[in-house]
């Protein structure tokens, strides 16, 4: 208890030094949460995969498209449950800034392979009955007020023209790694203007998801389908759900891996002010030390006197920052909503932070905690601090 | 003063130096000294001339490079860093001339310290640590920071904190050298005090003659060699 005390009566003593080293340890454990929330946002939507969806594409690029009666044959296919259609649009809504992905869809089968995507039972049977009908998730509704009835003018880029869609289903999410910031509107509706503007697109999709009855034979199950259509016109490429979000991130691998190195550093850099808070301190408390020691006091406890105050100050600075952290973020998720549908601070960022703050307080306090329950007392006694 | 069989602290041929840019500097030269329990001994010399020294050998603080060091009997030349630091917390009271109080304890908790490696309860160390600072004329002041009390006060919960063990020995390097006239007075009162009432064996080191008359016996170093030991009045 009296160490403790001690302790704590020791970090706040030279008031102004304390209040920057904690400052400046909160803006790196901020800095370090956000770019570790970063890192988790790129990998939201491959985290929140299924392990019993493939997903099927044309084996040369995802730009080429693939006959849609491949899905019968997919059907066919040992282990395979049922298939259903997926295709990136690409509209602007109202302006470039306000992007968010929007996608055509078989709308009888893709929600019963979505189950993490909930929807009231009367709003998917009003989204089905409506060719023009489109469903939304949550996040994207409340961001631009949407309300169930609401008309959504998107401007074409792939699928050139305005094209006008009713609003009739909002879905939540199962769990909060679930997207909700996302449309979807029947592929009919897309196919059919196919046949009148461009026939050579008409009957094509871009991406099948294909669900399996049994997760552990998805490797076999996706060998089955590529080799149903080997030597065909569109060769296919089946993936694991996860696979495929990963291939997107990929693209991205470096600057992930910077990303996490700059985390890091943040981290190295707090690490040497604070070590330099402690040896400071040390040195000015050499005399003290040397007279608790002629008191009888151990080695063990001063060098525990400075392991103390540093890990106090490190956990002062890194609990503000984690509490801090969580605001932010959401600000940052706002923000950013266009780039990351996800932007939450995991729970393994936040123990990733509070090792941080150990690591930092144990680190710094190495050297001047061995030097100083090395210093001999009539040198201590002598030290003028 | 030079009995050996009646000694509390027997020094014998002791001889201390230390490495200075790359030279043996002679500091104690083949010191030999008696002091009594009971006694009260003023260390006096010139700068160099060894009393700190000499003081810090007693005390157990620093190694002798050579001779004999007995305590109560005990050689604590021998001893290793941990069993010296448990033998200081039994047997020696250090005041300080500086008065080397932990600036963010109040008196009490300063005065507290000591008893924190005794096996004392709580309200035992509590009971011991308000009559040692009853005993200093401190009992007003127990919840005050060292920055909040004058000099001569500071160096009385020092001198509470030196005695609040009971140790055998008190060790003072220059106890009042940093304090004016009256308080320097009030503190040699107050050791004399310690010695005569309560028996305490007090080794004092002094540049101050008029501080040095309250000690019983005075012993003289210069360059490292006893030179003179006397009495005072």
């Amino acid at each position: 208890m009296f160490f403790f005390k001690l302790v704590f009566k020791n970090v706040f003593r030279a008031k102004l030094r304390s209040s920057l080293t904690i400052i400046g340890l909160i803006i790196a454990i901020v800095a370090f949460g956000l770019l570790q929330t970063v890192v988790d946002a790129w990998f939201a939507g491959s985290n929140a995969a299924s392990a019993s969806r493939l997903v099927t594409r044309n084996a040369i690029s995802l730009v080429f498209p693939m006959p849609i009666y491949y899905r019968e044959r997919m059907r066919a296919v040992s282990g395979v449950k049922s298939v259903t259609l997926l295709n990136w649009f690409g509209g602007i809504y109202k302006e470039p800034r306000n992007f968010f992905p929007q996608f055509a869809i078989d709308h009888e089968n893709f929600f019963d392979l979505y189950p993490e995507f909930v929807i009231p039972p009367d709003q998917l049977i009003a989204f089905k009955r409506d060719r023009q009908g489109a469903a939304v998730g949550r996040k994207l509704a409340n961001e631009f007020g949407w309300k169930i009835g609401d008309t959504i003018p998107i401007r074409g880029t792939i699928f050139s023209g305005t094209w006008t869609f009713t609003l009739r289903a909002i879905f939540d999410a199962k769990d909060d790694t679930t997207i909700t910031r996302q449309m979807y509107f029947h592929w009919d509706y897309v196919n059919e203007w196919l046949k009148q503007k461009n026939p050579r697109r008409m009957e094509q999709i871009g991406t099948f998801v294909i669900e399996v009855d049994d997760p552990s034979r998805t490797a076999d199950i996706s060998k089955a389908i590529d080799a149903e259509f080997k030597n065909s016109l569109a060769e296919t490429l089946t993936e694991s759900e996860k696979s495929f979000q990963l291939g997107f991130i990929s693209q991205m691998e470096q600057i992930i891996l910077t990303i996490r190195i700059v985390s890091f550093v943040v981290i190295f850099i707090i690490m040497a002010v604070v070590a330099n808070t402690m040896a400071m301190t040390a040195r000015e408390r050499l005399t003290e030390y040397a007279t608790l020691k002629a008191l009888g006091f151990g080695p063990g406890f001063v060098a525990s006197l400075i392991f103390g105050e540093a890990l106090m100050l490190s956990l002062i600075g890194g609990g503000l920052g984690i509490l801090l952290t969580f605001p932010l973020a959401k600000g940052v998720g706002v923000i950013a909503a266009a780039v990351f549908a996800v932007f939450k601070v995991s729970q393994s960022t936040v123990l990733l932070q509070l090792a941080c703050a150990l690591v930092v307080g144990v680190t710094a306090a190495i050297v001047p905690g061995w030097r100083s329950a090395r210093v001999k007392i009539v040198d201590g006694l002598r030290h003028v601090g | 003063m030079t009995e050996t069989a009646n000694s509390l602290v027997e020094i014998r041929n002791l001889t201390k130096g230390y490495t200075r840019g790359g030279q043996k500097v002679p500091v104690l030269d083949n010191i030999t000294l008696n002091i009594a329990r009971g006694d009260f001994i003023a260390l006096m010399g010139p700068s160099g001339s060894g009393k700190s020294t000499l003081l810090n050998l007693i005390a157990g603080i620093d190694k002798p490079d050579s001779g004999v060091l007995k305590i109560d009997g005990e050689d604590i030349t021998v001893l290793s860093e941990g069993q010296l630091a448990d033998w200081r917390a039994a047997n020696i009271g250090f005041i300080f001339q500086f008065y080397n109080l932990m600036p963010v304890l109040t008196a009490f908790e300063n005065v507290e310290l000591p008893l924190l490696l005794t096996n004392l309860s709580k309200s035992d160390r509590r009971g011991r640590v308000e009559m040692t600072l009853s005993l200093v004329g401190l009992s007003d002041r127990m919840e005050h920071y060292p920055n909040e009390l004058s000099g001569g006060q500071q160096q009385r919960v020092a001198i509470a904190r030196a005695i609040v063990t009971d140790p055998t020995i008190l060790v003072c390097d220059e106890p009042t050298g940093d304090l004016d006239k009256q308080s320097a007075s009030d503190v040699l009162t107050m050791l004399k005090q310690l010695n005569v009432e309560m028996g305490k064996t007090i080794i004092m080191v002094t540049h101050d003659a008029h501080a040095a008359e309250a000690a019983k016996h005075i012993v003289h170093l210069e360059k490292g060699e006893l030179i003179d030991e006397s009495l005072t009045t």
